[in-house]
């Protein structure tokens, strides 16, 4: 995030009628956005269709039609504008689900390595020293709470629940959708055991798989609810143009 | 706002039918397709040719072994087969072998057995945990000498889905895997129908439909091109599960 307008003074010192541009966003940052925004929609989408195979999710190493089910969705529970293919076919879902699957680890490795590299990480995801008081999440919280987005300088930077939901998202959500994936593989099981133990079993891994989903779900929709109620044209803009109109700041604070 | 909710809408319908229809493009499909290779190549590059399925205790075990696809082969033959017993059922060995076999039941049933309890995994996502009784493969495959053209072994069974009957098919690297066996029991009795009776594979790095059951007859081949619709297995040439089903 570079303020690449070369007029990052303080606000008032630019005129009023010039909307000041900033460089939020670089290249690789959106590449991956986008690459990844697609990647996980299909994933969802193709992955309700392989649990509308078996909807029934347990705890432990073994679990089937006999055995406790802690969540059981009932026969067939997705319908079709929420699964790809829209009719039911396991076969096909799986073929999407498992190809789609080396779009998200080689996206996200890549992603990791190239913002690691380019300090992305460690400038705009790492919490700033003072970030994770209470006081200041808490204040951030209320801020949301009133629809009071940052402006000025502060909209340049990530406030501290996106890099809450940011870095929960990149290095827990998507890793664990990754790992607990694998461990549904009895090949990958014969030759990792330690990882399937690691999440308590098969079906365990499983249900952590199917919960893991839902959290990405819900960041998802929180994500679009926030980029409309922030301004949808200036957000998605910046994320394929990397430029960001700046929001003036507020007369009174 | 109609308009916005409209073009959601119209947006997520199009998205839906522009899925279905990148779904129908033997194109598209087979880019997918390609992914099975790369993981089956990653697969078998991290794991060794020789790594084991976790063998489970008998505190483990599924209380109720459930079981999938075929519940009773519907043919007249194997109606005579089970209401003999299975006393004159064979295990017909050959294709590209040295010396082709016609193994009795018996005497898989009474060859020393590998013992193991391990977790069935189906495509459909359940596991079930099992304790399987049978002959390594690799066992049965020795005694006929495989020809050095041999790289997959076709098992033919006796259920029919329709006309068509059920097969399934292995490379050999799984073939010749310590846990291939030829299942002949389950939980110390000899195995159920619905469970594949009276032999059935348990190749334990794949998931369930790899494990054919009712088996009659074992087949060295070169290729899989000849062998029925040509993928290498019945879910494979009609629906087009994976023939590599290690996840």
């Amino acid at each position: 995030m570079n303020d690449a307008s070369g007029r990052s003074g303080p606000a008032g010192t630019t005129a009023s009628w010039l909307p000041r541009i900033a460089y939020r966003h670089r290249l690789p940052t959106r590449i991956w956005h986008w690459v990844n925004a697609l990647t996980v929609v299909v994933m969802l989408m193709s992955g309700l269709m392989i649990l509308n195979a078996h909807p029934r999710l347990y705890w432990g190493a073994y679990g089937a039609n006999f055995d406790h089910a802690w969540l059981n969705f009932g026969p067939r529970p997705f319908p079709g504008w929420a699964t790809i293919p829209s009719t039911y076919n396991l076969a096909a879902a799986r073929r999407w689900h498992l190809a789609f699957a080396w779009v998200l680890v080689a996206g996200l490795v890549i992603f990791l390595a190239v913002s690691l590299w380019n300090r992305h990480v460690q400038r705009d995801l790492v919490p700033k020293d003072g970030q994770l008081k209470p006081s200041h999440i808490w204040s951030d919280i209320k801020a949301h709470a009133r629809l009071r987005f940052p402006t000025g300088d502060a909209a340049l930077h990530y406030n501290i629940l996106q890099k809450i939901s940011y870095v929960a998202v990149i290095f827990a959500l998507i890793p664990l959708m990754i790992l607990t994936g694998l461990t549904m593989s009895p090949a990958m099981d014969a030759a990792w055991p330690w990882l399937v133990d690691l999440f308590g079993g098969r079906q365990s891994a499983r249900s952590i798989h199917f919960l893991c989903a839902a959290a990405i779900l819900l960041f998802i929709i929180v994500h679009l609810a926030m980029v409309v109620l922030a301004g949808p044209i200036n957000e998605v803009t910046s994320m394929i143009t990397g430029r960001f109109r700046v929001p003036p700041e507020r007369e009174h604070k | 706002m109609i308009t916005r909710r409209r073009f959601i809408a119209v947006g997520s319908a199009s998205l839906l039918a522009g899925c279905d229809r990148l779904n129908n493009s033997q194109a598209f499909r087979g880019v997918l397709r390609s992914a099975e290779g790369l993981t089956m190549r990653a697969q078998r590059l991290v794991s060794p040719r020789g790594a084991l399925a976790r063998e489970y205790t008998d505190a483990d075990l599924s209380p109720i072994f459930r079981s999938n696809g075929t519940s009773m082969p519907g043919t007249t033959d194997y109606a005579r087969h089970l209401a003999e017993d299975f006393a004159n059922w064979r295990v017909i060995v050959d294709g590209l072998v040295a010396r082709s076999l016609s193994i009795p039941i018996q005497a898989l049933r009474s060859t020393p057995h590998r013992v193991q309890i391990t977790r069935h995994d189906c495509v459909e996502g359940w596991s079930a945990i099992g304790k399987w009784h049978g002959v390594p493969l690799s066992k049965v495959l020795d005694a006929a000498r495989l020809s050095p053209r041999a790289k997959y072994i076709v098992f033919h069974c006796a259920d029919r889905f329709g006309d068509r009957p059920y097969y399934e098919s292995i490379d050999l690297i799984d073939a010749f895997h310590p846990q291939t066996i030829l299942a002949v029991g389950l939980n110390d009795h000899l195995l159920p129908v619905p469970n594949g009776a009276p032999v059935r594979l348990r190749v334990e790095r794949q998931l369930g439909y790899k494990h054919a059951k009712y088996i009659q007859r074992i087949q060295a081949v070169e290729s899989l091109a000849d062998v029925y619709g040509g993928k290498g297995g019945y879910w494979e040439d009609t629906t087009d599960y994976e023939w590599y089903a290690g996840i």
